[in-house]
């Protein structure tokens, strides 16, 4: 038999610091704890996370290589020849980083979300609604932004980075995968069944496929340029292309604040719909 | 910011929860010390878990005033969380997480130093008696197991008020007797416990004071005594009589007990002379199949304040 342990009452740590600072701040500040329990859970199952690193690469080979032997050249972004696998490259990064944040943000959460009962447990604690969906996309990001390096370093070393800028691609694969991660997550809350998951692939199948990702923009009639410049993977692959080949202008910045207020608009959305699915 | 010890830990007053049409809880009033053991008494659906979940801000009320450890749920529900274990209904433990890992996540998830949460790790594993699993996954540990990480788990941030639902339902008798024997130890230590059942044993083993709730309100509160003192008689006289023929006979029986209550497969005299009541059965020519006399118990102040078999 062993003895209880002590349980003594005493005022909590941190209530002062809970006073003095405005509610606001605090939002999101134990995120990391989400964090911290992805990696005790992936630890021992890390090669499933190694197995994400294979798909972009996969597509660069059979497509980039592939393909671009038969192509050869096409004009990229600034105007400038260059070879179809460095046109395509870089849209393969944004590709499969919006696929990594949307993988993580729909089938990974609603399994939590509905089978697991990880948040109910959570949000017993000090752990907010806006922590776990802060948390949760944290965790896409740094796995979708290993993936992005590890990618970028195959690019450099086949010799399909061409311009320092591209040193900015990593940042903004993080932003294409927070815009992804935030609304997949906001779209999972509304997910009613496995079935649902359809809808996930109608959507992103054609935003993988049509967003000037395997040719340029103006192989589309006016009409159709203007509908794809109106979906949010075509800004994320036209960014990383200028960022990869050097054309950056001032329009870059409207593909970066059209990916912003994407991601915002979808974390606002998911703390909302956990607080109401969760805390009811 | 110590509490002030004569202030009540949870305050409610008028208290609701509705879901849509659907009212879960409909205006209740209690009160519960520091120290003390307070029970939710109820039948499925008497709404003690929504009143529990509100205790645990874990689900906004619909109405009313609820004050815990002095605090307003609807403001300071991060500050409340801190200083309060949950036990839920289901166990929510981790399944891709192993035993101590449970342990150590959840104390992070309250902020602790990780030094700390691996001492209290060590000492609640012991307490919960699972020091031999603690690097076993959750998913084969049993039933009784599973119970005890929830409840060691809810420790981890040494709460002053410890919060079960329905602790032991799904338990077989040892694992239940187990964890009133942990329960016990942790009340005896001053922690104050808030518990919803539908077990009349585990209410009168563990609870100093209970509401009894039937359809989100509250029918009855008191001691296990008082209750009992309050809403039955002494003595319960139990005849069982062939299938199908209670109802017929209680007619036959009117005056000899206080009241009468049809169960499917017996009667209940309430009278305060059990064998008396026996002896004028027999006077009146009815011949049980079997008869039992017996002291009052919770369970038919329930069956008296809700009308309903208290386990169903």
């Amino acid at each position: 038999m062993s003895t209880a342990p002590q349980v003594t009452t005493r005022p909590p740590r941190g209530t002062l610091v809970a006073r003095v600072l405005p509610p606001a701040l605090l939002g999101g500040r134990r995120a990391g704890r989400l964090v911290e329990r992805n990696l005790l859970v992936y630890r021992r199952t890390w090669i499933v996370i190694a197995s994400g690193f294979f798909e972009p690469l996969f597509y660069l080979l059979s497509i980039g290589v592939g393909i671009g032997k038969l192509v050869g050249t096409v004009t990229g972004p600034g105007g400038q020849v260059i070879s179809y696998t460095a046109f395509v490259a870089p849209a393969l990064l944004a590709s499969s980083a919006m696929n990594g944040a949307i993988y993580d943000a729909t089938f990974n959460i609603f399994h939590k979300l509905k089978f697991a009962k990880i948040y109910d447990a959570v949000l017993a604690t000090p752990v907010g609604v806006t922590d776990v969906a802060l948390g949760e996309i944290s965790w896409a990001l740094i796995r979708g932004t290993i993936y992005s390096a590890v990618f970028l370093l195959v690019m450099a070393v086949l010799g399909l980075v061409g311009s320092v800028w591209a040193l900015l691609v990593l940042p903004v694969a993080v932003l294409i995968g927070f815009a992804f991660a935030a609304v997949g997550m906001a779209a999972t809350s509304y997910m009613r069944s496995w079935q649902d998951f359809d809808f996930v692939q109608l959507a992103v199948l054609p935003l993988f496929l049509f967003s000037a990702t395997f040719y340029p923009l103006t192989t589309y009639p006016p009409a159709l340029q203007v509908i794809v410049q109106l979906t949010p993977l075509y800004h994320g692959v036209a960014l990383v292309r200028a960022l990869d080949t050097g054309a950056v202008g001032p329009g870059a910045l409207v593909h970066v604040l059209y990916l912003a207020v994407m991601g915002v608009a979808g974390l606002a959305v998911t703390s909302r719909r956990l607080g109401h699915l969760l805390l009811r | 910011m110590p509490s002030d010890p004569a202030e009540p830990l949870i305050w409610a007053r008028g208290l609701c929860k509705r879901f849509g049409d659907l009212v879960a809880v409909d205006g209740i009033d209690f009160e519960v010390g520091r120290g003390e053991a307070f029970g939710f008494l109820g039948p499925n659906g008497a709404g003690k878990s929504s009143a529990m979940r509100m205790v645990a801000c874990l689900s906004p009320l619909s109405g009313g005033s609820l004050r815990i450890l002095g605090l307003d749920p609807a403001r300071d529900g991060v500050r409340i969380r801190s200083r309060l274990g949950l036990v839920p209904q289901d166990d929510t433990l981790d399944l891709e997480l192993t035993v101590r890992e449970n342990l150590y996540i959840y104390g992070r998830y309250f902020d602790l130093p990780r030094k700390v949460i691996r001492e209290r790790a060590d000492q609640l594993l012991a307490f919960a008696q699972l020091t031999e699993r603690a690097d076993d996954k959750v998913e084969p540990l049993s039933g009784g197991m599973k119970r005890r990480l929830t409840i060691a788990r809810a420790l981890i941030n040494e709460p002053e008020l410890l919060l079960l639902d329905e602790p032991t339902t799904g338990l077989d008798p040892q694992a239940r007797h187990l964890l009133w024997d942990r329960l016990w130890r942790l009340k005896q230590q001053g922690v104050t416990l808030v518990l919803t059942t539908h077990y009349m044993d585990e209410a009168e083993q563990l609870c100093d004071r209970l509401v009894v709730m039937d359809k989100g309100r509250i029918a009855a509160e008191g001691t296990p005594r008082q209750l009992i003192e309050q809403w039955s008689t002494k003595e319960v006289l139990e005849l069982r009589f062939g299938p199908g023929e209670h109802e017929a006979l209680a007619a036959k029986l009117g005056g000899l007990a206080e009241r009468i209550e049809v169960l499917p497969d017996r009667l209940l005299l309430y009278v305060e002379d059990g064998d008396e009541a026996l002896a004028g059965t027999h006077r009146r020519g009815l011949r049980p199949d079997s008869a039992l006399v017996r002291r009052s118990t919770l369970e038919d102040v329930f069956l008296r304040l809700t009308g309903r078999r208290l386990v169903d």
